[in-house]
């Protein structure tokens, strides 16, 4: 679905972030990019998104190389993939609805079909009682999942997170990445970036480290068997 | 169709609400751009009013000839009938030397003086009405004409005033335009303003929306809406004042120009004035928020 062919990255100031990058994201995936702090996890996530553009090297989407899309094409490309942020980017002025609902909003679904779709997601991730609330009055996990709920409503190929339990204790994680592994699980492919090894360790998957800009090694693993309770077919 | 339709409501109901969000910002800006539309929309109405005015000008464009000591009443009628003929004249009116006294005795200005007088020192007179189409030079031609003839001893007639009024209304409808531009620039500026403080303040919203699929339209879109609404509400503002103003100031101006002679009929705002006002608002609102939109909307790009 995603190919890096040999992507190289120099941030202005010629920091180079990644370097002769190559990597296969398949659908059906569940990726989890690891590695030390300014290994370049953050900046594969940016490159895939477009938020940054690759110096060298292929991106390729379905084959077509992304990497010189026009930016007029940008937001109907960014539309196909949802995003998860450490610091979850809800509008803290609209309720847990009016954040959900945003990319329906933007994609110009009808009232109705939004109104439908914004609370499955919501109930897909156990927040249908919160929805006329405002992110502040969330709990961090809750905000969190406020903000997944945003990321899946429009119904993304590619799901991509970037340290999305970085402010979240243990248990908190753990349910996040459960959530992560159920939607992955009724086909939706994940990209993570995270530092916390033990906990990708037990949800499993294809576990991509970096290492200075490098793809160090990939490994595979097999999680403990997971219900899939609680997420509807899609 | 009908779900562009919708969303295009929704945005500019939403924008709506946006700005019912900060009342007195909000309420501040209407007023301003208000008082910037209704300034040359009031100059527009009185010019309007005064070319009303102009076209009764008929009155005050009669104008007398006075014939010749000697000439009898019948040649006068012949002459007043030929005339009354002509295509500039609409009407001729004689005045015999004697009701001309008579009327002259009957003011008490001049009474007294004209009573020692035996004879009747006065001509007979022809009070000429000029055709509501003879311009100031058709007036000029035939005032020549007549002072040309034998039996006309003087003729007044006073066209410099009616031209130096038609000069006048000449530059003040310049005048309006140049103070509409000026002001229609003004309004641009203002909205302009008034939306790059907005962008600031949603600077978050926008980055988000971006990271979303937002395209650029639709980040655009709002604020377009905020502009164009900026505009119609100034304009029903300065619609209001105009009206205010009119019932305020439209009595004592009627009446003024009443003392000059004219059949004046009285100031009103006409539609063409309420369309103008509303469609400049419109547009000087719209343009102040794309002239913002297109300066600062590209600049805020999302950072992770
Ligand atoms: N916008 C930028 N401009 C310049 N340099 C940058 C920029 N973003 C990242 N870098 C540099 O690129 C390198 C890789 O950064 P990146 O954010 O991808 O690391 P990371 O693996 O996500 O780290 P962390 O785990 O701390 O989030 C770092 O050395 C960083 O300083
Ligand atoms: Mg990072």
């Amino acid at each position: 679905m995603i190919q890096l062919d040999r992507v190289t990255k120099l941030y202005r100031g010629g920091r180079e972030a990644l370097r002769d990058v190559s990597l296969d994201i398949n659908p059906g995936d569940m990726i989890f990019l690891t590695g030390h702090s300014g290994a370049g996890k953050s900046t594969i996530l940016k490159l895939i998104a477009l938020i940054e553009r690759p110096t060298r090297g292929q991106l390729l989407v379905d084959g077509r190389n992304i990497g010189r899309l026009p930016s007029g094409d940008i937001p109907a490309y960014r539309r196909q993939i949802g995003m998860v942020f450490q610091d979850h980017k809800l509008l803290e002025d609209r309720s847990a609805f009016d954040n959900v609902a945003l990319p329906l909003v933007i994609a110009g679904l009808t009232r109705r079909e939004t109104d439908k779709r914004v609370r499955a997601a919501l109930d897909q991730v156990g927040l249908l009682g919160k929805e006329r609330q405002s992110p502040a009055t969330l709990s961090a996990g809750e905000q969190q999942r406020v903000g997944i709920a945003r990321a899946v409503v429009a119904r993304p190929r590619l799901l991509i997170a970037d340290e999305p339990t970085g402010n979240l204790d243990g248990e908190l994680s753990m349910e996040i990445m459960q959530l992560f592994r159920r939607f992955n699980q009724v086909g939706v492919t994940m990209l993570i970036a995270t530092h916390d090894l033990a906990l990708a360790g037990r949800i499993g998957g294809r576990h991509v480290v970096l290492s200075q800009g490098e793809l160090a090694r990939e490994e595979t693993s097999v999680a403990a068997p997971q219900p899939a309770a609680g997420v509807r077919s899609r | 169709m009908k779900a562009v339709l919708v969303r295009h409501l929704q945005n500019a109901l939403g924008a709506l609400g946006q700005l019912s969000r900060q009342p007195v910002s909000t309420a501040l800006t209407i007023a301003v751009i208000g008082i910037a539309l209704a300034l040359p929309a009031g100059l527009q109405v009185l010019v309007q009013g005064a070319q009303r005015f102009a076209g009764s000008w008929q009155e005050i464009r009669d104008f007398s000839v006075y014939l010749r000591p000697g000439t009898t009443l019948a040649q006068a009628k012949a002459l007043a009938e030929e005339l009354g003929k002509r295509a500039v004249i609409e009407e001729v009116r004689v005045i015999a030397a004697n009701e001309a006294l008579a009327d002259f005795r009957a003011d008490p200005a001049f009474g007294d003086a004209l009573r020692v007088l035996e004879d009747n020192p006065l001509p007979h007179t022809l009070v000429i009405r000029p055709d509501a189409a003879a311009t100031t030079t058709d007036l000029d031609a035939l005032r020549s004409e007549l002072s040309a003839r034998d039996d006309v001893d003087l003729v007044q007639l006073d066209t410099q005033w009616l031209s130096r009024l038609a000069a006048i209304l000449d530059l003040v409808r310049r005048g309006v335009w140049f103070t509409a531009v000026l002001l229609a620039g003004a309004v641009i500026v203002i909205v302009g303003n008034t939306i790059r403080l907005d962008i600031q303040n949603r600077r978050r919203e926008i980055e988000v929306s971006k990271l979303l699929g937002a395209s650029d339209a639709f980040v655009r879109r709002p604020f377009l809406y905020i502009g164009a609404w900026y505009g119609i509400l100034g304009g029903l503002l300065a619609v209001v004042v105009l009206s205010l103003g009119l019932l305020l100031l439209g009595g004592p101006l009627s009446r003024l120009l009443a003392l000059y002679g004219g059949q004046f009929t009285g100031f009103g705002v006409d539609l063409a004035t309420i369309v103008l006002v509303f469609g400049g608002g419109l547009l000087a609102g719209w343009a102040g928020a794309w002239v913002a939109v297109a300066r600062h909307l590209s600049a805020i790009e999302p950072r992770v």
